[in-house]
């Protein structure tokens, strides 16, 4: 195994991508919206190829507002269904995701003549080739994606800090919300636009498979050990970078050692983020397996 | 029957006699008119009521009366089908800060990674604002809340980790610490120990001696005499609202439970057993 620049270019991608999920992921677990991670990630496809068809430019730009408003829409029709349709929220979101994926699909296909807008390259990604595409930014050449998903990482921690409280009080008790004043809707499409500008993001290098797991398994880690939010938080930013660097490391020297060729790292990146939160799920000193074995509740 | 509008039933609780649609202008909360439904099948019907103020009033009434949902109504956390409320003869949008709400206590998820504390600081969000951390006084705002119901001790405890009653009283201190005139509290005496039980009565005192008004979801009609001097008798409607001693009767118990036999006989030996 050697390890190139290249390498640490992919790692890095890797880190950004898991992080701004992450980061994101903890108030959807906490909301219990774990899936609203996976109905957007899916959903955002027509708006890509809607800003692809409207201005026949494949801009990041286009890209992210095209996302952003799907996310919006998805979180939105889920409500109204939910709501009005009598539909219980999981079941809506169920519609609303599929229905817009397969819409995306087939514009997609519509579209994919004319255009590199591979659905495959959007369910698994193409980490390994974001070194390829790169930007001069002063005398630094960086990947562009790199570029991307640390703008989106700083946006999406930056947004976290400055409504930290408010969105701990509207993912605890809605309902004490809105009684003081804050709009918990407000800051649920706010949530969701994040969602979505942070799936597009990710796509190119990870693919929604890995956002998902991204957005999900490091906050849910994360929880079993701590009990504090801010500890949450950065503890699942922890696990999010471990499964970044381990994944990369382990897809290329694990296979070797059985004889096979080195493999995908966005698949090994979600393998070991499911490493570690089974090993949190057994090791957890206060809601691990063998805590509770050898600690059985009193109350 | 689901597929009836409101209006067609509100037409026809217009024919019943009203209950008090005279206002007063400075009446902590007057609800007017107010119809609530979910899924277009009424839950309350004309609700027309003034909380009086520096009173402890009780809200009454068998399962599906709609007493939460008064509650949640007057808070705009349900929709109203029609009528407003007031607050100190202002519309509720503009007094929020001068209203606290109690849920019940199953209304939040208690593994959530929170301590106590945290918990507290919540009631004081609204006031710190947009934009702005919670600072050391606010949570020294949180911890007095805290040791006024007896759970200062507690303040670092991570909720799961706390008793029913405890989780109450946390609960309590929160609206506590919004410090507003006035307090809603759905069913705060559900399912707590004796010592929650003495620590929120001592606390309602408290409120009600510094003149702040306060309405408390009951379902224990044994003690409604004991605690509250104002009393809101519901099942749907208001079947009766005005001075405890007044109007917990044999009559109006039976226009709010029906033919709850079982529950009225307990209510009316309850009755008779403290005149």
């Amino acid at each position: 195994m050697n390890w190139t620049m290249l390498d640490t270019w992919i790692v890095i991608a890797g880190v950004l991508s898991a992080c701004s999920c992450s980061v994101l992921g903890n108030f959807l677990l906490l909301r219990r919206m774990s899936m609203m991670g996976d109905a957007i990630s899916h959903a955002v496809l027509p708006g890509l190829a809607v800003g692809f068809l409207l201005t026949g430019s494949r801009s990041s730009l286009v890209m992210f507002l095209g996302a952003a408003v799907v996310g919006v829409l998805t979180a939105v029709f889920t409500q109204w269904i939910n709501r009005f349709g009598k539909v219980d929220e999981g079941a809506s979101m169920g519609v609303v995701f599929t229905a817009l994926f397969a819409v995306g699909l087939v514009l997609i296909v519509q579209a994919a003549d004319a255009v590199d807008l591979d659905p495959g390259c959007v369910l698994y990604g193409a980490i390994e080739t974001v070194p390829l595409d790169t930007v001069q930014l002063g005398s630094l050449s960086i990947p562009r994606a790199v570029l991307t998903l640390a703008i989106v990482f700083a946006i999406n921690l930056g947004v976290i800090i400055v409504f930290f409280k408010e969105f701990k009080i509207c993912a605890f008790d809605e309902e004490l919300a809105t009684t003081l004043g804050i709009r918990s809707a407000w800051m649920h499409y706010l949530l969701m636009t994040l969602v979505a500008v942070t799936t597009v993001a990710s796509f190119e290098s990870v693919g929604s498979i890995l956002v998902i797991a991204m957005l999900i398994v490091p906050p849910a880690t994360a929880y079993l050990l701590t009990d504090r939010l801010q500890s949450m938080i950065l503890l699942s930013l922890g696990f999010a970078t471990l499964s970044a660097i381990g994944g990369h490391w382990s897809a290329m020297a694990v296979p070797p050692i059985f004889g096979f060729a080195d493999t995908n790292t966005s698949g090994m990146m979600a393998v070991v983020a499911g490493l570690l939160f089974s090993f949190a799920f057994v090791f957890s000193p206060r809601q691990g397996l063998i805590a509770r074995f050898l600690k059985p509740k009193t109350n | 029957m689901e597929t009836d509008a409101p209006m067609s039933l509100n037409t026809s609780a217009k024919t019943l006699p009203a209950t008090g649609s005279e206002h007063s202008a400075t009446a902590p909360v007057s609800i007017h008119d107010m119809t609530v439904a979910y899924h277009r099948k009424p839950v309350l019907w004309d609700i027309d009521l003034d909380f009086p103020k520096g009173k402890l009033t009780g809200l009454v009434g068998p399962n599906g009366a709609g007493k939460s949902t008064l509650i949640k109504a007057v808070l705009d956390l349900v929709p109203k089908a029609s009528g407003r409320v007031t607050v100190f003869g202002q519309p509720y949008q503009r007094q929020r800060h001068l209203v606290s709400y109690v849920p019940q206590r199953e209304s939040v998820d208690w593994d959530f990674p929170v301590n106590a504390l945290d918990v507290v600081t919540m009631g004081v969000y609204g006031k710190i604002g947009w934009f702005r951390p919670v600072r050391k006084p606010h949570r020294e705002l949180a911890m007095a809340a805290l040791e006024r119901v007896g759970m200062a001790d507690y303040a670092r405890r991570q909720i799961s980790h706390l008793s029913g009653g405890q989780q109450q009283r946390i609960f309590l201190a929160r609206a506590l610490v919004q410090d507003a005139e006035i307090y809603f509290m759905d069913e705060p005496f559900a399912g707590v120990d004796a010592a929650t039980e003495k620590a929120i009565i001592h606390l309602l005192h408290d409120l009600r001696s510094a003149g702040k008004t306060v309405a408390v979801v009951h379902h224990d009609l044994q003690t409604v005499s004991d605690y509250f001097d104002h009393l809101i008798m519901l099942n749907m409607r208001v079947v009766a609202a005005g001075p405890t001693r007044e109007i917990f009767n044999r009559e109006n118990l039976r226009k709010t439970y029906g033919g709850r036999l079982s529950l009225l006989d307990q209510a009316a030996q309850a009755i008779i057993s403290q005149s």
